[in-house]
């Protein structure tokens, strides 16, 4: 009876941070949030409960194509962080050599010792009017003035596939790790083709990894602040930038709560769709890796 | 060449390196079409090394491999008429029965009723006529075993090679399974090759046994030739349970001679594979253990008139284990001699009694050692 009321205890205390990790800072602020997006200001002090700011992000196209662009955009850098990451996963689990995966995965690793904001600066040193690339670029007579390459989309989809790279290698490398050689070889023995085993073997084993992959790394973009501010400047018009500006530089915090709910709920949708075409669900991506 | 076709797989002077060591060693041999084959050899003998040649995974460091007649190096293992059964199987988890067979028809780009067609055929065949809709991990472990052959023998290979299928199952199974082996090896009439470490296996199944060691192939046979003629030592060693001497010819003559062991024993022996060591050679010698007669020293003696080799000694244990059972004697030098017993379960044998041992030098098999090292 005593070994059964020690167990429960054990049981609650470790579960308690957990528990209070959940509940202090993830539920309930964005209990707070919804009511907060539900509420308006009709004077000084006095709010009411309405849809005016989900009304307000309807009504107004700038904000919902700051979201649609920052959707589409996370998508394509999901897209190109699969395409450069995959054959990295599939070099470190199956062709590096047992040394040689452990050096390059801690290579992969080694970008993460950096805080993102010295990172976000490594870039702009890299590419400003002033950069080692603009002048590398004069001095070889390429260019004849200097030549400024931040500021634009493309950086902005560069640095971020720079940021998350790790997140989309992780969980590759980890399921890739769990394939039988032999299935690969089988794969060929019984008459495919490099194409055909990629396609038919390789990847729909791999699928619970990319698709891991992919929720984290669309998560990760979507919700991103600092890179695409830092190198997109003011045109990157990013969503996170919209709801910043509701909440410190408008103080409209009703606004940026409603924003941030719609983010939220619009990365939900996504990731749900992406789990319903590619067959898989959560329990089995994100759950394993 | 006119005999050509009559192989399916021919290996010349086949062989590989890895850096300093020779996986495979000039190793030759062919294979009849329609048999039962068995490459036999302890762990790391290169039979796995040879396997993968013969699929295409590895390119051999010398020698030619010869599939129905044509030269298959260079060949990529996707466009090879050989089909192999993986260790752990590796079906594709991904997929189901079905798939799983149909996958190397849809490589070939054959037509979708086509396919439907001879993956219901081969599930006939393979009796599980039912399975075709299931999850590769809803079936069981010879059902799985049988899905990996099937997969195969839907292409109509020329060669099906099986590295050591059976070695995932409990032992119930796999007896089970070896039966199996060799009856679907009947029913579709292609060339096997298995590759085993386990002499059982390889007896009961085959047709043809290479032993394989170090490399190299020390004798290819029917099991019977390997069981009661072994060529060397390690083939008399390997296959079948032996008792072991070491020791050294005293008299020799064309058809046999005399052997004394380290122990002080003295050994009747008969040439085996045409060879008689010379006189003063160190020589193993080997006896197994069905054809050692244990007797009651009290009992008539009988068969002593046949047996030229005798030994007494004291019933160090009985190893019962029904109809194979054994009684281990402790002779006169200390040394232990494993014989097979009958055992009734009436007055038998009991660990302390005193006993004879006899065996006849016809079954003395006695090597030049040096010879496998």
């Amino acid at each position: 009876m005593l070994n059964k009321d020690f167990k429960r205890l054990v049981l609650i205390l470790l579960f308690a941070p957990f528990a209070l990790w959940i509940s202090l800072l993830i539920i309930l602020p964005h209990i707070g949030m919804v009511a907060l997006s539900l509420r308006e200001k009709v004077a000084p002090r006095v709010y009411e409960f309405s849809f005016a700011n989900y009304l307000d992000f309807i009504n107004e196209p700038i904000y919902w194509n700051t979201l649609l662009r920052t959707g589409s955009m996370s998508l394509l850098v999901t897209a190109l962080a699969l395409l450069i990451g995959f054959p990295i996963a599939y070099y470190i689990a199956k062709l590096a050599g047992n040394r040689t995966r452990g050096a390059l995965f801690l290579l992969c690793l080694v970008p993460l010792w950096v805080s993102d904001l010295i990172r976000a600066f490594g870039w702009i040193l890299l590419l400003r009017e002033t950069g080692v690339v603009s002048s590398v670029l004069q001095w070889s007579g390429l260019v004849q003035g200097p030549v400024e390459l931040l500021y634009n989309d493309v950086t902005v989809i560069v640095g971020l596939v720079y940021t998350v790279m790790l997140f989309m290698i992780v969980p590759l490398v980890s399921t890739l790790d769990g394939m039988d050689n032999a299935m690969i070889e089988a794969g060929y023995n019984l008459g495919g083709n490099g194409f055909t085993v990629l396609r038919r073997i390789i990847v729909p084993y791999a699928m619970p990894g990319i698709v891991a992959g992919c929720i984290v790394v669309f998560m990760l973009t979507a919700g991103s602040y600092l890179t695409p501010i830092l190198l997109g400047g003011k045109n990157s018009s990013w969503f996170t930038e919209q709801i910043y500006n509701q909440f410190i530089t408008r103080f409209n915090w009703e606004a940026g709560a409603a924003f941030g709910m719609l983010l939220l709920l619009f990365t939900s949708i996504v990731i749900w769709l992406g789990l319903k075409l590619s067959g898989q669900t959560l329990s089995n991506t994100i759950a394993k890796s | 060449m006119t005999n050509a076709p009559l192989y399916d797989l021919e290996c010349i002077r086949l062989s590989k390196s890895f850096g300093a060591l020779r996986a495979v060693d000039d190793v030759s041999f062919d294979i009849p079409s329609g048999s039962f084959f068995s490459i036999l050899g302890p762990s790391g003998c290169g039979k796995t090394t040879l396997m993968r040649m013969i699929a295409g995974f590895e390119e051999p460091s010398g020698g030619d491999i010869r599939i129905k007649g044509n030269s298959v190096l260079g060949t990529p293992p996707n466009r090879r008429n050989v089909k192999m059964v993986f260790q752990h199987l590796a079906l594709f988890p991904m997929m189901n029965v079905y798939e799983n067979i149909a996958y190397g028809l849809r490589c070939n780009g054959m037509a979708g009723a086509e396919i439907e067609r001879r993956v219901r055929d081969v599930l006939d065949r393979i009796a599980l006529p039912d399975v075709a809709g299931r999850e590769i991990h809803q079936l069981s472990g010879g059902q799985k075993q049988r899905i990996a052959i099937a997969r195969c023998m839907v292409l109509d290979p020329d060669v099906l090679l099986l590295d050591e299928p059976l070695g995932a199952l409990d032992l119930k199974l796999r007896e089970a399974m070896k039966i199996e082996l060799k009856l679907l090896q009947h029913q579709f009439d292609t060339t096997f090759i298995y590759i085993t470490h386990d002499q059982s296996e390889a007896l009961v199944m085959s047709d043809r046994v290479a032993v394989m060691n170090e490399g190299r192939f020390e004798q290819i046979g029917t099991p019977q030739d390997l069981y009661h003629r072994p060529d060397t030592a390690f083939v008399a060693g390997f296959v079948g349970d032996s008792n072991r001497w070491s020791g050294r010819v005293r008299s020799s003559d064309a058809t046999g001679g005399r052997a004394e062991t380290a122990q002080g024993l003295e050994i009747v022996f008969m040439s085996s594979a045409g060879q008689v060591p010379a006189d003063g050679t160190n020589v193993e010698i080997f006896v197994r253990p069905e054809f050692i007669h244990t007797t009651r020293k009290s009992a008539a003696k009988d068969d002593a008139a046949a047996a030229d080799n005798r030994m007494d000694g004291v019933v160090d244990s009985l190893l019962f284990n029904g109809a194979n059972s054994r009684v281990l004697v402790r002779s006169a030098n200390g040394e232990l001699i494993e014989a097979d017993v009958t055992l009734t379960g009436k007055d038998d044998l009991a660990p302390g009694e005193e006993v004879s041992l006899s065996w006849s030098s016809a079954q003395a098999m006695c090597f030049a050692s040096g010879k496998t090292g």
